[in-house]
This record gives C-alpha cells, structure tokens and sequence, in this order.
C-alpha cells in the first residue's frame, strides 16, 4: 500500500461526498423549483434557505476538482477528456444556476423572475445529472487507450452506467433538498417538503442504491458490504424519522445515508480511480496516476492545515444562519426605479 | 477541424471573458471593505450608503466572476490534457491551494456578508468582508504563481521527462510571479478605482442636471435635496463626492503601482523570454530604441517588412536594463539561438498529431505582440490622466454640467479593461509556440518546456470544441448583457436601490431600529431579513 496516495485517494473521496453532502441540498433546491410551487414567496423562502451558504458548498466541487489535478494529474487528464461534452452541459448549468440565483430577485417583472427560476431549476438539474454521470462513470469504467485518452468518439461515455449515475444524484438531490427544507423552514414549505420525503424518497433513492450495490457485486469485500448496511439502517431509519415529523433525525438519517453509500463505493473500487473497459492494464490506479511523492508531501501539510479551518468557518456559518425562515421573514420585493427627477427624465 | 486552433480559441475567449470580471471583484472589494471600515468606526451614514451602494454592483460583478471561474479549472482537463498530464506534479497544487485556501474563505465569508445586514454585530459582520476580499486577493497569487510557472518554470527537476516539483517555495517565490502579482492587483485596483469614478461622475451630474446641486460664482457646489427622488437628499451628495475622490486616489495610486511593477516585470521578461520582448518591439535588428510607432504589412511576419515611424533611442535599452546604451538582441538574433537550444522542427512524435516534424515558428504574432504592449501601455495611461484630470475637477465640490464630459468619464471605465485584457493577451500570445516557455536564465532546468502543439487532448476532436466553444459564448454574450443591464439600472437608482428604506418617509436614519449590538432588540425569529434574494 502506497501511503500519500491512499490518503489523497481518501481527501478526494472526502471532498465528492462532501460536496454531494453539502450541494446536494441546493441542487435539489434548485430543481424543486421547477415544479413544487407557483406562489413566489413561498420560491423565495426556499430559494433563501440556501442563500448564504450555497457559493461555498460549491467550493467543495472546485476544490475536488483542483485536488485530482494535484494528486492525480492522468485521472484528472483522462476524465475530463473523455467527458469533454457532458462536463461543458455541467459547467453552463452552473454557470446559469449561479446567476439565477443572484439575477431572480433583481428584476421586477414575473416574466423576469419566470425565466431566470427556469435557469435555476434546469441549472440545477444539468449539473446535478452531469456530475452524477461522471462519478459513476469514473467507478464502472471509460474506453481508454494506453495513454488514458478516450476512444470511440464523442459520445463513447454514453452507456446506462452514465444515465444511472445521473438519475442517482438528482434523486438523492430532491430528497436531500426537501429532508433539509423540512428543517430549515417552517410553514406549507415545511410540510410539502416533508411530505415529499414520506411519499418519494423510496423511488427517487432507487438509482443511488442501485449503482452502489452494482459496485459492490463487481468489487465489494466485507468491509465495504457492512458500509452498505449501515447505509441502510439510516436511511431507513430516516425515512421513519421523516414520517414522523422529526426532521432533525431524517436529516441526520439521508446525510449518513450518504456518507455510507459513497464511501462504500470509493471503498469498493481502491485503489482504481478510473477503469478502463478496453484493457484492464489500461486502468488508471493511485500508483499510475499520482503525482510525485514531494507533491503530495506538500498538498498534505496545506490540506491538514486548510481542511479543518473549511469545518470550522463553514460551521459557523450554519450555526449564525440556524433558526428556520418562514415566509414573514421574506421582505417585500424592492422595485428599483431610476433616481432621476420625473420631468426631466421623460423621453 | 483542427481541435488545436479551436481549443487556442476557446481558452482565449473564456479566460479574456472571465478577466473581465475578476479585476473589478479585486479592485472594488477592497473599496468596499474600505468604506465599510469608516463606517463601523465613525457611525456617518455616508459611508453605509457608500458601502451598500458599491456592495450591491460589486455582488452583481462577483457572480458573474464565480460562474465563468468554474470553466477555467475544468479546461485544462478538459481541452489540454496533454499538458494536464505533463504539468500535473507542480500545476495542480497552486490550483489546489487557490481553493483550499483562497476560494473557500471568499465564497463562505462573502456569504455571511451578505446575508449577515443586522444579524451579525458590526465588527463580525466587517471582518466577514474582509476576510472575504483577502480571499479574493489571495485566490489571485495562486493562480498566477500557476501561470507564471509557464513563463517561467522553477523549482523541478526533469524525471522520465516530466517536470517533477522538489521545492515548493522556489515554485511561490517565482520572481516572475512576484512581479505579476503585483501588476495584476495594482491593475485591478486601477479597474475597481476607475469604475467608482466613472458611475460617481454620472450621479453627480444627475444631481446637477436635475437642479438639485447648483454652483455659487466661485464654481463652488451649493448642495440642495429634491425630497421627491428617493434617496436624493443632502447626504446624497457626500456620498459621490466622497467617492469619486477616494476613486480618483486609488486611481492613481493604482496606476502608480502598475507602472513601476510593468517596469519589473519587463525587466525579467527581457532575461526570460527574450523573443516576446523582441516581437513587442517588432525589432528585427539589435538596438537600443523603443518603437512609438511601427507600420507593416499585417500578417507578413517578415519583421523585415516593418518600418519604424517613430523611435526613441536608448528607451527601450533602459526598460530592459536600467540604461540607454545596451544592445537588446532583434529577432533575427533571437531565433537561431532557439532554434539551436530547442530545435528546427517538431520532434517526430504522434503527440503532434499532424504537426509531427514541421518546422516552428519562434516568433509570435508580431501584430498581436507589438500593438497589445502599447494599448495596454496607453489605455493605463488614458485612465491615469483621467483619474488625475477628475481630482483636479472636482476640487469644488461637484462636477460640471457638461453631457459630454459625463459621457466621457463613464467612457473612462473601459479604459482599464481595455489595458487588462490587451496586456494578458500580450503575455499569453507572446509565449507561443510554447505553452510551458522555457527558463533560459541561471537555475532554470534543461528541457522542462512543452510546445502548445503537444498540450491539447489527443482524444478530442475539433467537433466536440467547436460545440462547447460556441455554447459558452453565447452564454456569455448573453449573460454580459443582463449583468450590464443590471448594473445600469442599479447605478441609474443611486444608494436607493440598495437600501429601500431610503424610498420611505422615515428615511436616512440607518440602522436606528435594529442594532445588532443593542440587547434590548427583539428576537432574531422575528425579524424581518435584512436581505433576502
């Protein structure tokens, strides 16, 4: 076993279940708006339960991303090449989820407001389907060449494995978004949200659970089974918490849930990063794919250094923003008029 | 097609893109912090509105800046990963401390900002900003510690030829790191100070025009209110002068700085890449003189072809080395000493693709070359003048009443941009044909270069480039014209459109009502959000 490796292989593990742990919430978020109600204050509530967090749950994904390009230049290389069409519909999703969220509220007509939650909601949906897609994709395999590049064309990624991992992040991100609106909010919002935890959560974690047990039944060893049982008591455990208005517990239950699961699949596929389908020989593993020692001596110190301040200021930041928002705690919508005298300002 | 050109292509447009965005985010968070800090001291609701105010366009750029951040760390994998693969050992760790240690704290901290308007004390909610802006601040020493390891590769060695880091501080204490940074956050500061000028003009002007300020016989402003425009009252006018001044020092304080940080960084670029300098000179021969103006053929990259106009001699020997009279080698000079350290021809290598063995081109686009040096020089210096021209103008207390001067200063805020993005283009395009130049001065390391050739994914076509090429210009040309139309419609509504208390009766009393540090304040459930999106 090769030490820096294993433990980068362990970070960048950490960093994906911790993005999907914290983003997992405002993706779904995002797309929940799409369907789950027409009356805006009520899309406001929602939309400001991840207000103040949602940018730095996004540094979890860019730090993942920067972290494999340190630690392991040839997986970053090789995955993101072969994913060249689907991460551009990820990167122009964010790109409109991101300004949707900042641009909705600037606007003063409903047509304005209209399109930019369709940004948001389809935003959230494209990156939530695209990343998931790629995660799965990295565990179950690529046609890569010798040299790690994709062959068979631009769409060579496109199998069931892609589409399953897809369906299992959206899935899971509707259910994260609405056990984590049951604890946020308070009012109709709260009681959809949990209703829709009751009644969907069974369907909607069907793809997650399908792709971790696919794993296992490739790769699975007895330390990575009994992750998959623990995943099981929780998220049972959380859909009864849910069904029994304790929101708090069914939070706890999916989070857990999560962390179970993923880690049961990062566990699973050690030490490959990135199968590929030709050729065994051509897979990608922590020893072929790793920077050099010094490197990943370095990125340790900084991240042993980093990470924990990341726990701590990110913590506060839930904990300052900890009380539920109902809708009287949404101020009026402010119309910005041109601070010009009237007479003059006319055509 | 040819994946290559098209990919060169993408990564120009979506870095210039997204150097647009960042300068203003650097340059203006520092202003706003700034302004904030008086306010926490003095208690004068003239700096809250300022902060509001300039805190509302900056939240409006800084999103824009984030979103097309994404695509930048996501292309080298994507469209280079040849380079990815050759540079990983020592590339990805400054990217990797750019979010671990830089974006982390701005997105996390710019969030409690945010959302903090009188939930967190005062203080808190101060040094939230700060801390917030220094991420900002810090995210950019990374990156550009990233770039100019490919001006300028230190601290590795050469292992199965692959560059290998062993000494980390040599790789952030690059000098040409160290002397990009500091152009890049004095040129930064010049766009966010350049910006506050521009828009403070316009509001003083509206406020002239709309017979609120008046001038006495000395030309010094007579302040007056017009009670019903929101917002535009006698404190009003506090809020623009005092801005447009604090603008016009930074200004100059940041165009200060680029000047004598351009001066070091030429100095280096000289040792280091000595045929970029030669090619913004479009000097054939050795000389001592620095072209004014140069006139060519376009295209003929025959430097033979170029006549100097107008010449100064002995300038171009001082930019390089401190006096007038040492010989700077022309390009003719240049290219056999590359072409004898780094070969005639691409070596024979399916890395290539169908550039295996062609001859290379040493020499950059001289049009490029030669004229994004001197509009970088000479949109800085426009703007210099102008924030200079705008301190002595406003000395009386408003701005005249003249439309066009208006016109001319909100014209002024392009200016800095414009010298940004023609200076990144310069260094960028200069580099060619490496995309990891090579470190010809003492300590560099033999044959740690990559010729651009060789960086792009071997496994992607020219299709799937193309497509991603075009979906993201139309998102950004798109989306550049709501983050303009925003920003317009916010500034045409002064302070009010950041805080709508100004627009009620009991207006201007600031934060009287809800004093996070007052115990006797209802409970937090209870109130309404300061801000909510």
């Amino acid at each position: 076993m090769e030490l820096l490796p294993t433990v980068w292989f362990i970070a960048i593990a950490a960093l994906w279940i911790g993005y999907l742990l914290l983003e997992g919430f405002d993706l779904g978020v995002g797309m929940l708006l799409l369907f789950s109600t027409r009356k805006d204050r009520q899309r406001r509530l929602m939309l400001n339960a991840i207000g103040p967090v949602w940018d730095g749950n996004e540094v979890w994904l860019i730090t993942a991303g920067a972290a494999t390009f340190a630690a392991f230049p040839f997986w970053y290389a090789s995955l993101f090449s072969a994913l060249y069409i689907p991460l551009t519909i990820v990167l122009v999703s964010l790109i409109f989820r991101a300004v949707a969220i900042e641009y909705r509220g600037k606007g003063s007509s409903d047509k304005w407001r209209m399109w930019w939650d369709r940004a948001l909601g389809l935003g959230s949906l494209g990156s939530a389907f695209g990343i998931g897609a790629a995660l799965a994709l990295t565990t179950t395999g690529l046609p890569l060449d010798a040299n790690g590049d994709r062959v068979g064309g631009a769409f060579a990624w496109f199998t069931p494995y892609a589409v399953l991992g897809g369906l299992a992040v959206v899935g899971f991100s509707l259910v994260h978004a609405s056990v984590f609106l049951g604890l946020k909010t308070d009012g109709e919002v709260r009681v959809r949200a949990r209703n829709f935890v009751v009644r969907w959560s069974p369907v909607a974690l069907l793809p997650i659970v399908a792709w971790v047990l696919i794993i296992q039944f490739q790769h699975g060893s007895p330390i990575t089974w009994s992750l998959v049982v623990v995943a099981v008591i929780a998220v049972v455990f959380g859909w009864f918490s849910a069904r029994a208005g304790r929101e708090g517990r069914a939070f706890v239950g999916i989070a857990a849930f999560l962390l179970a699961g993923a880690s049961s699949i990062f566990a699973a596929v050690y030490p490959v990063v990135l199968p590929s389908t030709i050729n065994p020989a051509f897979d990608l593993t922590i020893s072929n794919a790793a920077s050099g020692e010094y490197t990943l001596g370095v990125m340790s110190v900084v991240a042993a250094f980093g990470l924990p301040l990341v726990f701590l200021y990110q913590g506060y930041t839930y904990w300052v923003f900890r009380n539920r928002l109902s809708e009287h705690h949404i101020p009026e919508a402010h119309v910005v008029m041109p601070a010009v005298a009237p007479s003059v300002s006319a055509p | 097609m040819d994946p290559l050109e098209i990919a060169r292509w993408q990564f120009g447009v979506t870095t210039v893109y997204h150097f647009i965005m960042v300068p203003l985010t650097i340059g203006l968070g520092p202003v706003v912090a700034l302004m904030q800090t008086q306010w926490v001291r003095t208690g004068d609701e003239k700096w809250l509105r300022m902060t509001k105010f300039w805190g509302k366009l900056y939240l409006i750029n800084f999103i824009m800046g984030v979103a097309t951040g994404l695509v930048q760390e996501f292309q080298f994998g994507m469209a280079w990963s040849e380079y990815s693969r050759f540079v990983g050992d020592v590339f990805g760790a400054p990217l990797a401390m750019e979010g671990l240690l830089a974006f982390f704290f701005e997105s996390v901290f710019l969030g409690l900002w945010i959302f903090g308007w009188d939930r967190l004390p005062k203080k808190i909610h101060l040094a939230a900003l700060w801390i917030a802006v220094a991420g900002s601040i810090v995210s950019a020493f990374f990156i550009i510690v990233a770039n100019s390891w490919m001006q300028h590769p230190v601290g590795v060695e050469l292992i199965d030829g692959r560059p290998v880091m062993t000494d980390i501080w040599a790789v952030l204490t690059n000098n040409t790191a160290l002397t990009a940074y500091s152009h890049t956050i004095t040129g930064a500061l010049a766009v966010g100070a350049g910006f506050v000028v521009g828009i403070s003009w316009y509001q003083l002007w509206q406020r002239r025009r709309d017979g609120i300020d008046t001038v006495d016989a000395t030309g010094r402003v007579v302040v007056g209110e017009n009670a019903s425009i929101p917002g535009r009252d006698r404190k009003d006018h506090s809020v623009w002068i005092t801005s447009i001044r604090i603008g016009a020092v930074i200004a100059i304080i940041g165009f200060g700085g680029v000047a004598i940080t351009g001066d070091l960084q030429a100095k280096l670029m000289f040792e280091q890449q000595p045929l970029k300098m030669a090619a913004a000179e479009a000097a054939c021969h050795d000389g001592t003189s620095f072209s004014v103006l140069s006139i060519g053929p376009l295209g003929s990259q025959n430097c033979e072809d170029v006549v100097g106009i107008i010449e100064i001699p002995g300038i171009l020997s001082f930019l390089a080395h401190g006096d007038f009279d040492t010989e700077i080698k022309g390009v003719n000079t240049l290219i056999p000493e590359y072409q004898a350290l780094y070969g005639t021809n691409l070596p024979d290598d399916p890395l290539y693709g169908e550039r295996a063995g062609m001859e290379i081109n040493y020499l950059p686009i001289m049009e490029v070359t030669y004229w994004g040096f001197r509009l970088m020089i000479g949109f800085g210096m426009l703007a210099a003048g102008f924030a200079l021209l705008t301190l002595w103008i406003v000395r009386k207390g408003t701005v005249p009443r003249s439309k066009l001067m208006m016109g001319t200063a909100l014209l002024s805020i392009a200016a800095p941009f414009g010298a940004n993005i023609a200076g990144w283009v310069f260094t960028e395009m200069g580099r060619q044909p490496f995309v990891v130049a090579p470190n010809p001065t003492p300590g560099g390391v033999d044959g740690v270069y990559m010729f651009t050739a060789a960086a792009v994914s071997p496994g992607v076509s020219g299709e799937e480039i193309i497509f991603s090429l075009a979906s993201l210009a139309l998102v950004y040309a798109f989306l550049l014209v709501f983050e303009v139309k925003l920003l317009i419609k916010y500034v045409r509504g002064g302070v009010a459109s950041a805080m709508p208390e100004l627009g009620h009766p009991d207006a201007g009393h600031g934060d009287s009502d809800s004093d996070p540090d007052d115990p006797n304040r209802p409970a937090q459930r209870d109130d309404v959000l300061a801000f909510a999106y």
